[in-house]
């Protein structure tokens, strides 16, 4: 399995001088798998390259699974080379909705005044799917996908396959319903990223900008790492990063989670742009 | 991976609802197991939930001998919590316990069920009102 980065921003697309390190791109990875599958986790505008990417590849076949849809997550869609490729088969999966339907939702995206072509004119075979309530497969992987805490029905996901498990949940406060005392499975998240090798997690603040904004749905530094640690995840990779944080502020939060993290496991790294994250030999 | 591995997010909710609240309140997940009562609920019932732990919500109503103002046992299909899981509906009943502190108490309950979706009722939330 592969793992590579294509969007690590968060909340909007910040392009520029100062965040070409870590990247302006929003959330947007892409997982191979060993059996050639290729999954993507949210259409941020990361998702434009990757998508260009795979049409260099000539991929028919895509399984694009939304945590939720923000426009952060979703904006890159309307611009993602498979979906105006009438051979190519993407499946779109996303969180059910107790209100309407997964197209329905997406297809305000693809509406005026938003967006000049319809959903139904967009010429690839598009599916929509709900994620499913219990674990389902997808080529050679086993994913799950459940309700973390976000403001609105917003899922984390687990990926089983190759002999690893990453999770990926890149907006997230768990700190809001309480981490400190509470058993592993009081703690929102906790399904989708417990003892996962990898867990690409929800960092956009440092605890100083937390404080101001608590209930808005994402992470400090130090509730990324107090979350990894608390479900027992081997490697935190820091995601969603806060638009205002230049390249250098990034890089002190990178060292301050390596500060919190201590010995306990493998050093926290910050998602970039690009970046292939170090995945661990193959265990189970 | 055949259970969860962790509560329903709304259960996780319900119970941070809870904590925050004076009025005493449990909540039971769909299998009917109660997972959590909060402080102003141990007031009422005589003992913490720290010491209770999780348990089955019948066993553990029973150690409360519910019964009605004329003393007759309740039966597990007129108690709140019970008909909110079982029959995915909101009840209310009056009736008196035993809590765990020996003394006798008038309470009032208040049941509903927990919908993360239309088919899916994830548990149930109790409030006791004193009488």
């Amino acid at each position: 399995m592969q793992v590579k980065v294509w969007g690590c921003r968060g909340s909007l697309p910040t392009p520029g001088p100062q965040t070409v390190g870590f990247g302006g791109n929003t959330s947007c990875i892409e997982v191979s798998l060993d059996d050639g599958t290729t999954l993507v986790f949210d259409a941020g505008t990361g998702i434009v390259e990757l998508g260009f990417e795979l049409a260099r590849r000539g991929a028919e076949r895509v399984h694009l699974l939304l945590t939720h849809l923000h426009l952060d997550h979703l904006e890159g869609l309307r611009f993602f080379a498979p979906m105006w490729d009438p051979k190519v088969e993407l499946d779109i999966w996303g969180p059910p909705s107790p209100v309407s339907g997964l197209r329905e939702r997406i297809a305000l995206a693809f509406s005026p005044p938003l967006f000049p072509i319809d959903v139904h004119d967009v010429p690839a075979q598009v599916r929509f799917l709900d994620v499913p309530r219990e674990q389902w497969e997808v080529g050679g992987a086993s994913i799950y996908g459940d309700l973390v805490m976000h403001p609105g029905p917003t899922l984390g996901f687990r990926i089983e396959a190759d002999g690893v498990t990453i999770a990926y949940v890149p907006d997230h406060e768990p700190a809001l319903l309480g981490m400190t005392g509470r058993t592993r499975d009081w703690i929102s998240g906790a399904g989708v990223a417990e003892e996962a090798d990898v867990l690409l997690h929800d960092a956009q603040y440092s605890a100083a900008e937390y404080e101001q904004r608590i209930g808005w749905g994402h992470s400090s530094v130090d509730d990324a790492v107090f979350f990894a640690d608390a479900v027992g995840a081997q490697r935190l990779v820091l995601f969603h990063h806060e638009p205002r944080h230049d390249d250098e502020a990034l890089a002190r939060l990178e060292e301050r989670a390596c500060e919190l993290c201590g010995d306990r496991y493998e050093q926290p790294m910050l998602a970039r742009e690009g970046l292939v994250v170090p995945m661990p030999a193959p265990t189970r | 991976m055949g259970e969860r591995r962790s509560k329903h997010l709304v259960l996780i909710l319900a119970r941070e609802f809870a904590s925050n609240l004076a009025t005493p309140t449990a909540i039971a997940d769909d299998d009917g197991r109660l997972v959590f009562y909060n402080e102003a609920a141990e007031e009422v019932l005589g003992g913490r939930f720290a010491d209770t732990g999780e348990m089955e919500m019948d066993e553990w109503t029973a150690t409360f001998s519910p019964r009605t103002r004329n003393g007759d046992p309740l039966p597990p299909e007129r108690r709140p919590a019970r008909i909110a899981l079982n029959e995915r509906r909101a009840s209310h009943e009056q009736f008196r316990i035993t809590s765990r502190d020996g003394v006798d108490r008038d309470v009032a309950v208040t049941a509903f069920p927990l919908f993360a979706h239309e088919d899916e009722c994830v548990g149930v939330v109790a409030i006791f009102w004193r009488e």
